[in-house]
């Protein structure tokens, strides 16, 4: 008891060190926590993409879109359950700083995706209305969308001021479903072209294809490339997850400046942590040296050095982790639709705990060495 | 040199040195602080160490302690050839024999008095209830029972040196060892503390060895022994009367 005593007492024995180092801690552990959380909100679609699923996208660039007509062709390839064409839309609600993702979607596709929980009656009512809209919960409470609601987007690669209904919102089925999306007829868009520039007519942007077997992705993908190649729009096809980080691949500089940042931040408070603890140190060089006289070995001082730390460390990092929580919470409805979900994962807080105790051992290392070995006669002479 | 050795060859000395030499190392230079110390001292003696500053009288109380150890020369204390231990066993050994009272105290300024002096006794295997009944006792004998709840901070100095006179005691030593005991205390505390002192040795007859510039200090042991220059003077024996407030 006298042990933890004495641990507990020398880590509170100055209140402003102990609270300022204490708010660095928490500053460091939840900056790192929402930096690492935006980081994985980037990967987000990476992680929520299915392994029963493959996209086929022009080869040369997204931004060209592939004949209608390859949807049946894809269909005869071996594996393919299901196809569905998919166009980004673009639109502006309002004005252009509140984005979210709009896809004109084949009526195939909700089913391609079981993570879309839509209640069966306003599932249908989507199917039977041409101008019908599907958007995620998160979307409509962001906007107070409300079934039967009309929403007005204006077009920008679509040109024109196009009417939508909402007639269905979707939950996800886990928390990394993303709930922003706005997804409406692929005919509705394809018929309108029709009139407006039958140029751009039965273009799709993307195939969402399902596939019977996941295990045959690669060999699917291949097979559905092979069907239009020397075509005049050769395929690409690779699996949603290898889309996804495609996406991220683009801005790859800006997740890894986040990630050093990240590290950055808990090398600064480490530093700050060793400082403590080595100023520390050597002002109790006489007491250490008293507790040698009377018998304690090294390892026991090199034990009390340990012990104030971590339990330094573990206070802020606590907090720092709590906080982390409802700051996330906070900062996703800032964030609002730019990100599909922004919560903090269990590998997160685990590096969080990771960094703590790192910090807690580290900054205890060089001190508790010190002390462990001053001679007792020096240590009695020390001023504090 | 027959008068620095014990008077009482019945029992054998409690401390016995034979040429004890101790350099301290500033560089390259080696500066020789004992040079070919031998004395003994008696169970159960109140012994003064005295000298001018630099004489190395500090020095000689630690290598008798046990906190360092001297470059030659046999050392026995409590029966134990001390210069030869290792670290480990030279800790344990004076967690078992000795008890220290330093001219600052140095207590732990975030245990109570209680917790300061059943800190050497966590070395012991006494249970938890054990060990706060020995502490007790032990303030109890320095007049402190009224206090045992309080921390440093909260008491005097003469309050917080007899504090570490518990300390020093609770174990039941061989051999209490005091550095400059009354050096940060006024008239009053000081005589108090030394009252205290003279009374363990008296009634329970502890081995004292006290360092002290004062002579006024010096007075309430038995015997007085003057170093200069690393090197050992007279022994002198107070009287009785000698005591002065």
């Amino acid at each position: 008891m006298h042990f933890f005593k004495l641990i507990l007492r020398n880590a509170f024995r100055h209140k402003l060190r102990m609270a300022l180092t204490l708010l660095g801690l928490v500053v460091a552990i939840l900056a790192f926590g929402l930096l690492s959380t935006v980081v994985d909100a980037w990967y987000a679609g990476v992680e929520g993409a299915s392994t029963a699923r493959v996209i086929t996208r022009n080869a040369n660039s997204m931004v060209f879109p592939m004949p209608l007509t390859y949807a049946q062709k894809i269909r005869q390839v071996d594996g393919v359950r299901s196809v569905a064409a998919s166009n980004w839309f673009g639109g502006i609600y309002k004005e252009p700083k509140n984005f979210f993702p709009q896809f004109a979607v084949d009526v195939a596709y909700l089913d391609m995706f079981p993570e879309f929980v839509i209640n069966d009656a306003e599932k249908k009512a989507f199917l039977r209305d041409r101008q019908g809209a599907v958007v995620g919960r998160k979307l409509a409470e962001r906007y107070g969308f409300k079934l039967g609601d009309t929403i007005v987007l204006k077009g920008t690669i679509y040109p024109g001021d196009w009417e939508f209904v909402v007639r269905a919102i979707f939950d996800g089925k886990d928390a990394k479903t993303d709930l922003s999306q706005f997804m409406f007829h692929w005919e509705y868009l394809n018929e309108t072209m029709k009139r407006t520039a039958p140029r751009r007519a039965n273009q799709v942007g993307l195939y969402i294809i399902e596939l019977s077997n996941p295990s045959l992705a690669a060999t699917i993908s291949r097979e559905i490339d092979a069907e239009f190649k020397n075509s005049q729009a050769e395929t690409l096809t690779e699996t949603e997850k290898a889309f996804q980080l495609g996406f991220v691949s683009m801005i790859e500089a800006v997740v890894v400046a986040i990630r050093v940042v990240s590290f950055l931040v808990i090398f600064i408070i480490l530093a700050v942590m060793v400082n403590t603890m080595t100023m520390t140190a050597r002002e109790r060089a006489s007491e250490y040296a008293t507790l040698k006289a009377l018998g304690f070995g090294p390892r026991f001082i090199a034990t009390l050095i340990f012990g104030e730390s971590l339990l330094i460390a573990c206070i802020g990092g606590t907090i720092g982790i709590a906080l982390t929580f409802p700051c996330a919470y906070v900062l996703g409805k800032v964030f609002g639709t730019i990100f599909r979900t922004f919560n903090v994962s269990a590998t997160t807080v685990a590096m969080q705990v990771a960094c703590v105790l790192l910090v807690g051992i580290v900054s205890a290392f060089f001190p508790s060495l010190s002390a462990a070995r001053v001679k007792i006669v020096d240590g009695l002479r020390s001023i504090g | 040199m027959d008068s620095l050795h014990a008077t009482n060859s019945a029992a054998p000395p409690i401390v016995s040195l034979r040429n004890i030499v101790k350099r301290y190392q500033r560089g390259a230079q080696p500066v020789p602080v004992l040079s070919g110390i031998s004395f003994d001292i008696a169970a159960g003696e109140f012994l003064a160490l005295m000298g001018p500053s630099g004489s190395g009288k500090s020095t000689l109380l630690n290598l008798i302690a046990g906190i360092d150890q001297p470059n030659s020369g046999q050392l026995i204390v409590a029966g134990t050839d001390i210069g030869i231990l290792n670290e480990r066993d030279l800790a344990d050994w004076r967690a078992a024999n000795i008890g220290f009272i330093f001219q600052f105290y140095n207590l732990m300024p975030v245990l109570s008095a209680l917790e300061n002096v059943e800190l050497p006794l966590l070395l012991t295997s006494l249970s938890g209830k054990e060990r706060r009944s020995r502490a007790e006792y032990a303030l109890s004998i320095v007049g402190l029972a009224d206090r045992v709840e309080h921390f440093p901070s909260e008491l005097s100095g003469g309050q917080q040196q007899r504090v570490a006179i518990a300390r020093a005691l609770v174990v039941d030593p061989t051999l209490i060892v005091a550095d400059e005991p009354t050096g940060d205390l006024d008239r009053e505390s000081a005589a108090d503390v030394l009252a205290l002192l003279r009374r363990l040795n008296e009634e329970m007859g502890k081995t004292i060895i006290m360092v002290t510039h004062d002579s006024r200090a010096a007075s309430h042991a038995h015997a007085i022994m003057h170093l200069d220059k690393g090197e050992l003077h007279a022994k002198e024996f107070n009287s009785p009367d000698a005591v002065k407030l």
